[in-house]
């Protein structure tokens, strides 16, 4: 006796309906939680108490939220540039070395100085946000010239630039702008950090001890602009179309190399504003740990919010919790073991937008 | 699964066969009887429903409804490995070959032996062995990449053989093959015939329909509109109407006018291919204002190249001139702001980009231009309704101007070439293959849209291997071999013969 029902997957021949991509992509977040349940059950603790703690420590005050925005930052400043290059197809890994050179270049504002330090706060904010931007950019041009003129592969230059960055910085770090011999740079003037909701706790008590940054606004900004620039503006035409046939692009009379070079000095520059971000308005210094993997998970967040620019926002702010509920909780492992789940069934569940699953009973296939 | 029964009449039975896919009925109760030796063709205009019925008989879809029999057999195919295993082989029109690996290797591709060790010298011979027997030469060596298209298809039938096929299906398979290739492969076609397999064979192409096939079933709209008849009597008339469901006119209604000034001078042009070759040598030609100028050839002789060269997608020497303005060796930009219009050979390679809407794709050559482009932005209220305008304008059928472009079908995305290209009103076209692949249907409201830019005093460079068109629509025509231009003459004084000799390079200069 054979089982009564077939299961069949065809391909969609058929429109997907609007609300699929949003559906499907939840439903792959609960199924990561549940899989990371019953692996907690199997190690042997009870999952429900892990993740209501887990969700306290993420989501259960004021402060803890506070804290996964400050985390969110510069995922979403990230996650905005690798937008921008995947929709042009281009695999660029390279956020997290630009974050850092991002972060160097803003901290040489105030390091060599380049103003002096008893200049008005915002002069010396902007210089160091546009001197981010620059960092960033110029460490995107690299591989973006390299792409366009010699075809270099990009995931490659990209993935080895990283690395030139870390120790570019560890350089400096360690040696001519070191504290007292430690791997920092001595605490900035107060002049150089990103107004804090806190700092108005005098006058509302309410945001007391809240570390929220106005590193998040940026985010908010370039949100918008990328949105615009995506879905309104002949640039983002010009993307769209190269990432879906670059051969139909320079058919039409699009400049390939150029636009090869903008997307990855602009999403650079998005990273590298990130690095500024953080130095300004988290550690307050130069350091080696200044990002738990922001210039990788910023990569994960983009392709889970599948480039959609808004989509970038709440995607970044589960990871922010995850970040910031993994500091809590013991083995630590387990936000990352959730965040890979995350990424690899939502990465799946495209199978569910391209083909569909029809169940059938048996009795029907016999004519 | 296979019973051997060699008195039983036919090698395929399909009966009242119905499958439906979202808002079409694809088949609707369609029945197909394959003799066993015969070569039984199947017409029909694109989206008629061909492709779904072979793909039900290869086992790729199942039917909602309806009965096949092999050899007298019900079969209920759960996939094609067993449409392979009752002996079913298809070869589709494009062909599924690795083309870094030999002939031998990719006809072992995918098969349980050899299963470790490859020593394929031993395969090789054995398949020497089934060439010999069915004719079909081609070196078990080399590699695909260094075969022709045709060696090619011989590679995919091959397979299909090696595979122990006794039923083959040949998704048009003359569409990619110049003249000479045709007929090699209806030759191949009689002698597997003559050693006992049975062929189904889709086609566009009514005169080998009438050259090749034993019988013949048409399908309109996913119905039988002729069954089994002989296609001897029948003229070609006749079988377009049965495609189309109305009468359709082959006599292209070209009248005589007096081409204008000179829009396009090409002067000494020679260019390179991409393994570093010449491919074009010192071309020289001019087209004038309201002149069809056609370049006959053999794929392969440097057209894709001239082509490129012109549109800029392609670096060259030599001087191209657009109403005296050069434009040769510049970005593509530059001459499509000169009026140059270009449809491209490969639809969905180039033409279009296949993921993106309707509307997306229209606007591709003037989405920098007023009124679509509006400062930074593009207007895309104005985009819509240029593709709507479009869309009906052109019979463009789509569900609407957001389908994605890849759904649409042969003729139609080519239809929208033509909209895109000649809505922005060029003072020149270069059109190559317009008409390749496409059903009689469209083939006709692509020719009349040419001719209604030559009334409209547009230049038109033409290049195609569908020589009986090229002759037609042309006023003038050139034969390109070896990256040379051969002669140019006048398309009335033309004659096949001479212009066949030049394709082939046995005549290098029109006598």
């Amino acid at each position: 006796m054979k089982f009564p029902f077939k299961v069949k997957i065809e391909k969609r021949i058929e429109d997907l309906p609007k609300w699929m991509p949003l559906v499907t992509s939840l439903g792959a977040v609960l199924i990561a939680f549940i899989i990371s349940g019953i692996v907690l059950y199997l190690i042997g603790s009870n999952p429900i108490r892990v993740f209501k703690y887990f969700f306290s420590a993420a989501f259960g005050s004021w402060g803890a939220f506070s804290d996964i925005l400050v985390k969110a930052t510069p995922l979403i400043l990230i996650g905005l540039g690798c937008c921008l290059a995947f929709k042009m197809k281009i695999i660029s890994i390279g956020a997290e070395g630009q974050f850092f050179m991002g972060a160097f270049f803003a901290s040489l504002v105030v390091l060599v100085p380049l103003v002096p330090l008893d200049s008005p706060k915002v002069l010396v904010l902007s210089l160091m946000a546009v001197m981010g931007i620059i960092g960033g950019a110029l460490y995107g041009l690299i591989p973006g010239l390299l792409k366009a003129y010699f075809n270099v592969n990009v995931i490659i230059t990209t993935l080895m630039l990283n690395y030139v960055a870390v120790y570019w910085n560890n350089y400096w770090i360690f040696g001519k702008y070191s504290d007292l011999g430690f791997q920092m740079t001595p605490t900035f003037d107060k002049v150089a950090w990103l107004p804090r909701l806190a700092d108005m706790a005098k006058e509302i008590p309410f945001f007391s001890g809240i570390t929220l940054h106005l590193g998040v606004v940026f985010g908010l900004i370039a949100a918008v602009l990328i949105w615009l620039i995506l879905k309104y503006s002949r640039w983002g035409y010009e993307i769209t179309l190269i990432g879906d046939n670059p051969k139909a692009a320079e058919y039409a009379g699009i400049n390939i190399k150029r636009n090869i070079i903008l997307v990855m000095v602009v999403s650079g520059a998005l990273a590298g504003l990130a690095g500024m971000s953080e130095v300004t308005g988290v550690v307050h210094r130069l350091q080696e740990e200044i990002s738990s993997n922001y210039g990788f998970s910023g990569l994960i967040v983009a392709w889970l919010a599948k480039l959609n620019p808004f989509a970038v926002i709440p995607v970044a702010i589960l990871f922010g919790g995850l970040i910031v509920a993994g500091r809590e909780i013991q083995p630590s492992g387990l936000s990352f073991l959730i965040q890979g789940m995350i990424l690899f069934l939502v990465i799946s569940s495209d199978v569910l937008l391209r083909y569909k699953i029809r169940v059938t009973r048996r009795e029907e296939e016999v004519v | 699964m296979t019973m051997t029964n060699d008195d039983y009449p036919f090698a395929v039975e399909m009966r009242d066969i119905v499958l439906r896919f979202p808002g079409v009925l694809a088949n609707d109760h369609v029945n197909l009887n394959l003799n066993k030796g015969e070569i039984h063709a199947l017409l029909g205009e694109n989206g008629a429903g061909k492709s779904t019925l072979m793909n039900i008989l290869s086992g790729l879809y199942r039917p909602e409804s309806g009965e096949i029999k092999v050899n007298g057999s019900s079969v209920h195919f759960n996939s094609p490995k067993d449409a392979i295993a009752s002996g079913i082989g298809m070869v589709h029109q494009h062909f599924m070959l690795v083309p870094t690996l030999t002939v031998t290797e990719n006809i072992l591709l995918g098969l349980n032996e050899p299963r470790f060790f490859m020593k394929l010298t031993k395969y090789d011979k054995k398949i020497l062995a089934l060439q010999e027997e069915f004719g079909l030469k081609v070196d078990p060596a080399a590699k695909i990449w260094q075969l022709s298209v045709g060696e090619q298809q011989r590679v995919e039938i091959l397979k299909t053989l090696y595979r122990g096929a006794d039923i083959l299906i040949l998704d048009e398979p003359t569409a990619v093959l110049a003249p000479q290739e045709i007929e090699e492969l209806m030759g191949t076609m009689r002698t597997l015939v003559e050693q006992g397999k049975s062929i189904i064979f889709i086609s566009h192409k009514l005169n080998e329909v009438k050259a090749v096939a034993d019988r013949l079933t048409v399908l309109r709209k996913g119905r039988v509109t002729a069954e089994g008849i002989d296609p001897t009597g029948l003229s070609r008339g006749d079988l377009a109407e049965l495609m189309v469901g109305r009468e359709v006119i082959f006599q292209i209604e070209k009248e005589a006018q007096q081409p204008g000034g000179v829009v396009l001078e090409v002067e000494n042009l020679s260019t390179i291919n991409n393994r570093g070759m010449n491919a074009v040598n010192g071309v020289s030609f001019s087209i004038r204002q309201g002149e069809i100028f056609g370049i006959a050839g053999i794929a392969g002789n440097g057209q894709s190249e001239l082509v490129e060269a012109i549109t800029g997608l392609r670096a060259s020497t030599g001087s191209i001139r657009i109403n005296d303005t050069e434009v040769g060796n510049c970005p593509p930009r530059k001459s499509i702001h000169c009026g140059m219009a270009h449809i491209p050979e490969d639809r969905m390679g180039v033409g279009t980009a296949p993921n993106l809407s309707v509307t997306k794709n229209v606007i591709m050559k003037n989405y920098d231009q007023s009124p679509i482009s509006k400062g930074w932005r593009i207007n895309y209220l104005e985009a819509h309704s240029h593709a709507v305008d479009l869309k009906e304008g052109y019979d463009i059928q789509a569900p609407s101007v957001e389908t994605q472009a890849r759904k649409l079908s042969g003729g139609n995305l080519q239809k929208l070439i033509l909209a895109r290209e000649i809505s922005g009103k060029p003072q020149l076209i270069v059109a190559m293959q317009p008409t390749r692949g496409l059903d009689v249907g469209a083939i006709e409201s692509i020719q009349k849209l040419l001719l209604e830019q030559r009334r409209n005093g547009a230049a038109i460079l033409l290049l195609s291997e569908e020589l009986d068109e090229l002759l037609e629509l042309s006023d003038r025509v050139a034969v390109i071999f070896d990256g040379e231009l051969v002669s140019q003459m006048d398309s009335r004084e033309a004659n096949l013969n001479t212009i066949g000799m030049m394709m082939t390079g046995s005549l290098r200069s029109g006598e």
